[in-house]
């Protein structure tokens, strides 16, 4: 007979949350049922403060659109993924502020064109309006949010076509087939010494200026952003987003089964966050999955 | 653990001010302050006078550490760590070093008395000139610094690391002399040691970051610090350990080759490839600003052959201008001519095998499929003609002149044309199957792919129909397609004359990217190897990298460059109206070889096997060993 405390721990403590039952999946699978061979693209998303922090300072957001009908449009998404920093709450404000702005100016510039009857384009291409975006979003977080700074990778899905704006060290992954394959080059020092040979993967992940970044939003007047299209992948697969309080914490070989096994990104994205935070949770974890159908 | 960037920790750092010595304050009954130099981290520097020498002004440097740490030993260590700096530099002598006077500890300050110098460090040097250093000043000043590091190194009984090179560490004196100030991290080297890991990230080496201090990491920030004082491109602001993504000399011009080699040698990632010494540093730098080169020649010099070592094997001899494009297959090249000839030749001898006159110039490239040819001519028709033979099977009429050149796909041939249509006709009959209007000539080449042509105009017009002639989208460039589309992987790119080369994602026309060049472009992309290649009217070949459009290297050819380059086995093969046509390293940029022509070289060449196709408005078609 468990005490009343071990009862209540086991409703709704964290070990509970952390170590998901059959009958706990059985019942999202329930709400989220198996999506491998949809034919549309499935989101899921999952954020969890974490173990060791006291508050959140990532931020996510995601907007899918789709149009049928005689004059159909390609698929669109935007999915971003932001990780806060700076103390006295400047941290969850840099990412609130940089993802709303990167949001407003990707629906104004791209969203509201798709919806033009004349079926006229933006001027700018996609991978300026996108850089414009998160340059928008550094001069925000630079005025309005002083001592505070964000990373920030937003992609934006047009049709067969993924472009991808990313400063600071989220992560975006494909994974498909057994194969992970990352998209985005974190800007920290450790990468960095990585790159050049000066620091094996096994010296960075040890390293202790492993989290010292040397590109930012919100750091400075100029911005360099990373910006790069990608076709989406061949036969289907996924693409990930996620803050280092996933990657820096659950192996890549761990994360590629969760998403591969799962039946909906929903029920994924909830395990990827469960296995970080059972891993210990040092850091706030946030979690875009997108699951791309097989044509 | 909390994630920092540079300047947020050091935004930190300045709001923990400490207490400041007020001016007017007087230290041991001796040092009166003045006023404040500068602070950073744990220290500050004043400006005071000795009260000793009441007769004159005699002003010292008073560098103040304030030991705010709670931990005994760790506040033990600082002391140690002040006491060791103050002993180190006492015992020093050089000119470019300041004399130490004095050292005292009072509570929890400890303060060190030196030699007052009177200017300004380098960067607030940089931070008063409004363009470039000029060379021969920077020169100096680093030929003084090797002194100084030469002396350091070889400093007995262990040689010093100073391992804080930076601008706004050396300071310039009234005399034009360097004099290093904050010997803070400087101590004594011992092989092997691991460490703790300071230093200013920008013009520290990589290696600084593992814990090793060398000798060759002064060696580095030295040349990191003079790369900032020629470009103005300060590290701090850019990705750790770029120096080499941002060549002197493009920033720069005025820099000598010579001295860019030397800061290159100084800023090798690996401590073995720099300088082994700051002696031989000095050296270099010495014979550049004597412009002797001795010592700077590039490492690797490039290998460029001579054309007369590139073997011709064959050369064949036409009645006019060879403008358009040679097609080879199956052992022969046919290839089409000013002289209203298209020739079919011998693809290994050069022997002629074939020709057939149309009635006009041919500027395009024949197309070939199950033993029939197709070309176009100025003559207005387009021509079928047997493979073996050249024998006449159709000609289909268009109302215009044609300068595009056919593409096959799905039975049919498409191809534009200047009277503003793109025909599409039937490969067995010669028929028309559809016909597409566009406004202005066509001399772009279509591409077809799953049911959809692409092509261009001379409008600035971009065109996606399918076939059933209905327009799928539409894209305008401010200036003529001349250059035809590239399809990779679901993206289209094509080059403009109004000096842009654009990507579009393929379904919808959606622009992704768009590369602005020095001129008009008429040359179709290649792509190999994730990387896209294209001539330019400002005679320069690009190289990108396809995903974001980031430039990895140009080559600048002697004239404009308006003929579309061929990617083969890491070779780019490419003619420019300076008549030669370039072999060229595709990751690299560097020229293999090139081969001249007697006129200038529009068409694109052919590459199969170990031999390349080209033509030139010299009347030949040449064929040489790739």
């Amino acid at each position: 007979m468990p005490s009343l405390k071990e009862y209540f721990a086991s409703i709704f403590g964290r070990k509970s949350a952390q170590k998901p039952s059959y009958a706990a999946r059985d019942q999202r699978t329930w709400l989220y049922p198996d999506v491998h061979n949809a034919t549309q693209m499935v989101v899921g998303t999952g954020q969890s403060v974490g173990i060791e922090r006291s508050h959140n300072e990532d931020a996510l957001l995601v907007l899918t659109g789709q149009l049928a009908g005689s004059q159909p449009l390609p698929d669109f998404g935007l999915f971003v993924v932001a990780d806060g920093m700076g103390g006295h709450r400047a941290g969850e404000v840099a990412s609130a502020v940089s993802i709303r702005t990167v949001a407003r100016m990707i629906t104004q510039d791209t969203v509201i064109h798709l919806l033009n009857n004349d079926h006229s384009m933006p001027e700018s291409p996609l991978q300026d309006l996108l850089r414009e975006a998160l340059e928008e979003a550094n001069r925000a977080v630079v005025e309005e949010v002083p001592g505070g700074g964000t990373t920030l990778t937003a992609a934006v899905l047009l049709g067969p076509q993924l472009t991808i704006g990313h400063v600071g060290d989220t992560r975006a992954y494909y994974i498909r087939d057994g194969k992970t394959e990352i998209l985005t080059r974190d800007h920290s020092l450790v990468e960095r010494l990585k790159e050049l040979g000066q620091l094996t993967a096994e010296e960075a992940s040890v390293h202790p200026q492993r989290n010292v970044l040397y590109r930012a939003i919100g750091q400075g007047a100029n911005l360099e952003v990373d910006v790069f299209t990608h076709p989406l992948p061949k036969g289907g697969g996924h693409l990930l987003i996620c803050s280092d309080g996933l990657w820096g914490v659950v192996p890549d070989d761990k994360i590629q089964r969760i998403v591969n096994n799962a039946p909906h990104p929903q029920i994924a994205a909830q395990e990827l966050i469960t296995a970080a935070n059972i891993a210990g949770g040092p850091d706030n974890i946030t979690v875009i999955l997108v699951r791309f159908p097989k044509d | 653990m909390q994630k920092t960037t540079r300047q947020l920790g050091e935004q930190e750092n300045k709001n923990e001010a400490l207490d400041r010595l007020q001016a007017g304050t007087t230290l041991q009954e001796r040092y009166l302050v003045l006023g404040m130099l500068g602070s950073g981290g744990m220290s500050s520097v004043y400006k005071g006078r000795d009260l000793h020498f009441p007769n004159v002004t005699k002003l010292v440097a008073i560098k103040e550490m304030v030991n705010l740490i709670a931990d005994q030993s760790m506040y033990d260590m600082v002391v140690k760590n002040f006491e060791r700096e103050a002993d180190l530099l006492a015992a020093l002598s050089h000119p470019a070093i300041p004399t130490i006077y004095d050292n005292f500890t009072h509570k929890n300050r400890s303060y060190l008395v030196m030699e007052f110098i009177d200017g300004d460090d380098l960067e607030a040097i940089l931070d008063e000139i409004d363009g470039f250093i000029p060379e021969e000043r920077v020169v100096t000043w680093a030929i003084e610094i090797c002194d100084v590091l030469s002396y350091l190194h070889n400093h007995k009984p262990q040689p010093i690391i100073f391992r804080d090179i930076k601008p706004s560490n050396v300071m310039v004196d009234h005399h034009n002399h360097v004099r290093l100030i904050d010997f803070g991290i400087a101590r004594h080297f011992q092989p092997g040691e691991k460490g703790t890991m300071i230093g200013t990230e920008g013009y520290s080496p990589p290696e600084q970051y593992r814990g090793e201090a060398s000798p060759a990491g002064d060696i580095y920030a030295l040349g990191a610090t003079m790369h900032h004082l020629l470009t103005r491109r300060d590290p701090r602001l850019e990705p750790p350990f770029s120096f080499t993504e941002r060549p002197i000399r493009d920033i720069n011009p005025t820099v000598s080759p010579e001295l860019e080699n030397v800061i290159n040698s100084a800023l090798a990632y690996d401590p073995k490839e720099r300088f082994p010494s700051a002696a031989l540093m000095k050296e270099a730098l010495i014979s550049t600003a004597k412009r002797t080169g001795l010592l700077s020649r590039p490492s690797v010099a490039a290998v460029i052959a001579q054309s007369d070592k590139i073997e011709e094997i064959w050369k064949f001899e036409c009645e006019d201008e060879v403008r358009g494009s040679p097609l080879v297959d199956n052992g022969t090249v046919y290839i089409g001519c000013y002289d209203n000839n298209i020739y079919a030749l011998d693809a290994k001898t050069g022997d002629f095998q074939w020709k057939y006159a149309t009635e006009g110039g041919i500027a395009g490239k024949p197309a070939v499929e199950d033993g029939i040819v197709f070309i176009g001519s100025e003559d207005n028709r387009l021509y079928a003609l047997t493979a073996n033979r050249g024998g006449l099977v159709w000609t289909y009429y268009a109302e215009g002149s044609f300068h595009s050149s056919p593409t096959l796909a799905d039975g049919h041939v498409f191809i534009g044309s200047d009277d503003h249509r793109l025909h599409v006709v039937n490969q067995a009959t010669g028929r028309r199957a559809w016909r597409v209007e566009a406004n202005a000539p066509i001399w772009s080449t279509p591409l077809v792919n799953e049911e959809r042509v692409y092509f261009g105009c001379e409008s600035g017009d971009f065109y996606c129909y399918d076939f059933k002639a209905e327009l799928k989208w539409r894209k305008k460039a401010k200036r003529g397609v001349t250059s035809s589309p590239l399809l990779i992987e679901d993206m289209i790119y094509f080059g403009s004359r109004d000096w842009t080369l654009y990507a579009l994602e393929a379904e919808n026309g959606y622009q992704i990217w768009r590369f602005r060049m020095g001129g008009a472009t008429i040359s179709t992309p290649a792509f190999f190897d994730g990387m896209l290649y294209i001539g330019c009217g400002d005679n320069n070949i690009y190289a990108l990298d396809a995903r974001h459009a980031r430039e990895i290297w140009r080559y600048e050819a002697d004239h404009q460059v308006t003929g579309s380059p061929t990617v083969h086995e890491g070779s780019v093969y490419i003619g420019s109206v300076d008549g030669s046509l370039y072999c060229i390293d595709h990751k690299t940029g560097r020229l293999r070889w090139r081969y001249h022509t007697e006129g200038p070289i529009t068409g694109t060449p052919a590459v199969v096997g170990n031999t390349v196709y080209i033509g030139s408005t010299d009347h030949r078609i040449y064929a040489v060993l790739a």
